[in-house]
């Protein structure tokens, strides 16, 4: 319940104004809050005079949580090769388990999967559980779900980290729920706290308007998910050390209710703006599907490949797979060439974390600019022939 | 065919936004909607519900305000509506969410088929629909793209993979989210605003769905939000002048580096 302590009170309406639910109303000498309040915290926030609070009743399954320990990665498996996704979170797993000072392991369900321990172990692992059954060869959520909470229950790890990608966002919610445990979805920065060795798990909410970060303080495993490029994956270091290990599993697997009767791999889908290093990205400013001939014209001089912003997607000027942002692909290359790109929060959430953004636009007020690392004012149909031009100059310069 | 779609009320994101110098949440004229995707889902169980015949029910979890998204749901096709609603289950993260919502499923007696959004325009989570399928005990897949074919025990369904689509086939009862592309949701007829305007739409409480104490709510949830704040700006940022020219040539001088 949200407590309001009316001696502290000065009715400001700072909360009122602020309530994303119109939750809280002035009266004479205090604030008063009705039925639409869903808890989320905002007015507490912003009291400046501490007079909200959110009493927390217990949560009845407490466990005993020095049971549970070590980082567990849910390595994703498909077609015959490790999800790129699976090497970042070992990236970011490695990280918390020495802080903790406990063991990294991943799991890796599947058929065939026998010979893919060392570069798991190379990438930061130090277990590697191969789950190997005719029943995991297609991806299944009731399958892998009770698969992978036999093995959470097995080796109690105190983290479970899984890609926000079709297979995790579906299968880790389920995982979850039949674990009792809590679970935080794409998040875009994961840390342990000092004091305590809580995972604080942060992530992007309302469309990115806003960040929240969230605690597990009384279940565990702490699970959450995180989307592909937002993490770094480490350097593989073929000197590592670290054991593989082959779990048998059975019974509810095979009883899978869930019938795979076609796999379509979709020849679109496979323009890739992930993996690359220089992305040239082009938004509603390019005016015409025709500004694409000028972006891709820059992109070649640079290697680079072609994105794009939600505004140039939905005008039909290139197809949905260079989306880029919230409900697009996230991506995370050294450059980011942003051309009549405005910034809005959603596409912000999806580059914001490459190395160098580099933004043209007329309006030296967009929003891109704050998050640009350097950033040109100008029409773009003079800045990237003259940007080009001068490219082309250095290139001959040096090969001269 | 008995059908549940479950509808969440949410604020429209993309006005809401944290007063930086504040860090409050700026709330200038943000509007409440239905979940964009749960729209597409009610529109799929209108249609199988057209086809296989049965009853279309809406449910929400959400303050007495959300009964507006069940009115419009009923305007758009849905035959009842069920608003699960008390202050108790207020802060509910997906976890107890999903209990709430299986809780008041089952009170509803003999389902066929569960339809949720693919995920929420508030949270973005996605986490609802499994979560919900896991307590109902039924089969599910997620990001539903199409439906292939449906009969009174089974349904087929395209589910949307990063690098393509699978075909499944899932015995009902079953649940599935859906994505965008399932279908075109229709506006509502004139005649289903004046059912909706009309309908009473029951409420329950969590004693009336056996919803236990612990389990739902802030206190349900285990997971706690401890902060909230504004995205932060880059430190290192360098915005050019002069013409350009002037403002190209500077750029290609700080690349070289990469070209
Ligand atoms: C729930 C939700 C999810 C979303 N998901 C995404 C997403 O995944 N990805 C995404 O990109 N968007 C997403 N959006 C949309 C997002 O809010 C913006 O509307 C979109 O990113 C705007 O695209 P834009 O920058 O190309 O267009 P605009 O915002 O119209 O910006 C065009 C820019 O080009 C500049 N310009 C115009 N002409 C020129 C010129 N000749 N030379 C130089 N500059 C010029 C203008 O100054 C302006 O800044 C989402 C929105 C919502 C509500
Ligand atoms: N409070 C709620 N009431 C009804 N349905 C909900 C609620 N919360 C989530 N859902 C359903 O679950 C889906 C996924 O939500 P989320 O997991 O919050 O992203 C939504 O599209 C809805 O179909």
């Amino acid at each position: 319940m949200l407590k309001i302590d009316c001696d502290k009170c000065i009715v400001c309406g700072i909360c009122e104004s602020g309530c994303p639910f119109a939750a809280l109303h002035c009266e004479d000498d205090c604030v008063v809050v009705d039925e639409n309040c869903t808890l989320c915290g905002a007015c507490v926030e912003s009291c400046e005079v501490g007079a909200l609070s959110i009493e927390v009743g217990e949560k009845k399954v407490q466990q005993d949580l020095a049971d549970w320990q070590g980082v567990m990665v849910f390595g994703e498996f498909r077609h015959g090769t490790i999800a790129s996704v699976t090497y970042e979170l070992l990236g970011v797993g490695r990280k918390l388990a020495d802080a903790r000072g406990v063991g990294l392991s991943v799991v890796l369900l599947g058929t065939d999967i026998g010979s893919h321990g060392p570069s798991l172990i190379a990438a930061g692992a130090d277990l590697v559980y191969l789950v190997d059954h005719p029943a995991l060869e297609q991806f299944r959520e009731d399958a892998y779900g009770y698969a992978l909470e036999k093995i959470i229950r097995l080796k109690k790890p105190e983290i479970v980290l899984a890609g926000a990608t079709a297979i995790g966002r579906s299968v880790i919610p389920f995982v979850a729920t039949l674990i009792d445990a809590g679970l935080t979805a794409d998040c875009t920065r994961l840390e342990i706290r000092e004091e305590d060795g809580m995972l604080l798990q942060t992530r992007p909410a309302f469309g990115g308007n806003i960040m929240a970060t969230i605690e597990c303080p009384d279940t565990r495993p702490q699970m959450a998910t995180v989307r592909p490029k937002v993490m770094v994956a480490a350097e593989p270091d073929g000197n590592r050390k670290g054991v593989v290990e082959s779990i048998d599993l059975d019974e509810k697997l095979t009883s899978s209710k869930v019938e795979i009767l076609e796999t379509v791999i979709s020849e679109e889908e496979q323009v890739n703006i992930q993996e690359v290093e220089t992305l040239v990205a082009g938004g509603r400013g390019l005016e015409s599907e025709k500004g694409f001939a000028l972006i891709r014209e820059l992109a070649s001089e640079l290697g680079a490949a072609v994105a794009a912003s939600r505004a140039a997607v939905d005008s039909g000027w290139i197809p949905y797979p260079h989306q880029v942002g919230q409900t697009g692909k996230t991506v995370h290359p050294k450059v980011y060439i942003a051309c009549g790109i405005s910034g809005a929060i959603q596409h912000a959430v999806g580059m914001q974390s490459s190395d160098i953004v580099i933004a043209i636009n007329r309006d030296e007020n967009a929003p891109i600019f704050d998050i640009a690392t350097y950033g040109i004012v100008g029409d773009l149909y003079e800045v990237i022939p003259a940007l080009i031009k001068r490219i082309q100059e250095v290139k001959s310069d040096s090969s001269r | 065919m008995n059908i549940v779609v479950c509808i969440k009320q949410v604020p429209d994101a993309k006005d809401v936004r944290l007063d930086p110098e504040t860090n409050t949440l700026a709330r200038e004229g943000v509007e409440s909607i239905m979940n964009p995707y749960d729209r597409h889902a009610l529109e799929e169980a209108v249609q199988l519900k057209e086809e296989h015949g049965g009853c279309v029910t809406a449910v929400t979890m959400g303050p007495p305000q959300a009964e507006n998204v069940l009115r419009e749901a009923l305007a758009c096709g849905a035959d009842k509506g069920l608003l699960v609603s008390d202050r108790a289950f207020a802060g509910a993260d997906t976890w107890a969410t999903s209990y709430t919502l299986a809780k008041a499923i089952e009170s509803l007696g003999e389902i066929d088929l569960t339809l949720c959004g693919k995920q929420a325009i508030d949270g973005d989570t996605a986490q609802v629909g499994p979560g919900v399928a896991c307590r109902l005990g039924v089969p599910f897949v997620t990001c539903v793209q199409k439906t292939r074919a449906s009969s009174p025990d089974s349904i087929t369904v395209e589910r949307m993979m990063d690098d393509g689509y699978d075909l499944v086939r899932l015995p009902l009862p079953a649940l599935l989210t859906v994505v965008k592309d399932i279908n075109e949701p229709r506006v509502a007829s004139l005649k289903g605003k004046m059912k909706a305007k009309k309908a009473v739409i029951p409420m329950v409480s969590a004693a009336d769905i056996q919803a236990a104490p612990e389990n739902i709510g802030l206190g349900g949830s285990p997971t706690k939000v401890v902060r909230v704040f504004s995205p932060e700006a880059r430190g290192d940022r360098q915005i050019f002048t002069g013409t350009v020219e002037e403002q190209v040539d500077q750029l290609v001088q700080q690349l070289k580096a990469h070209l």
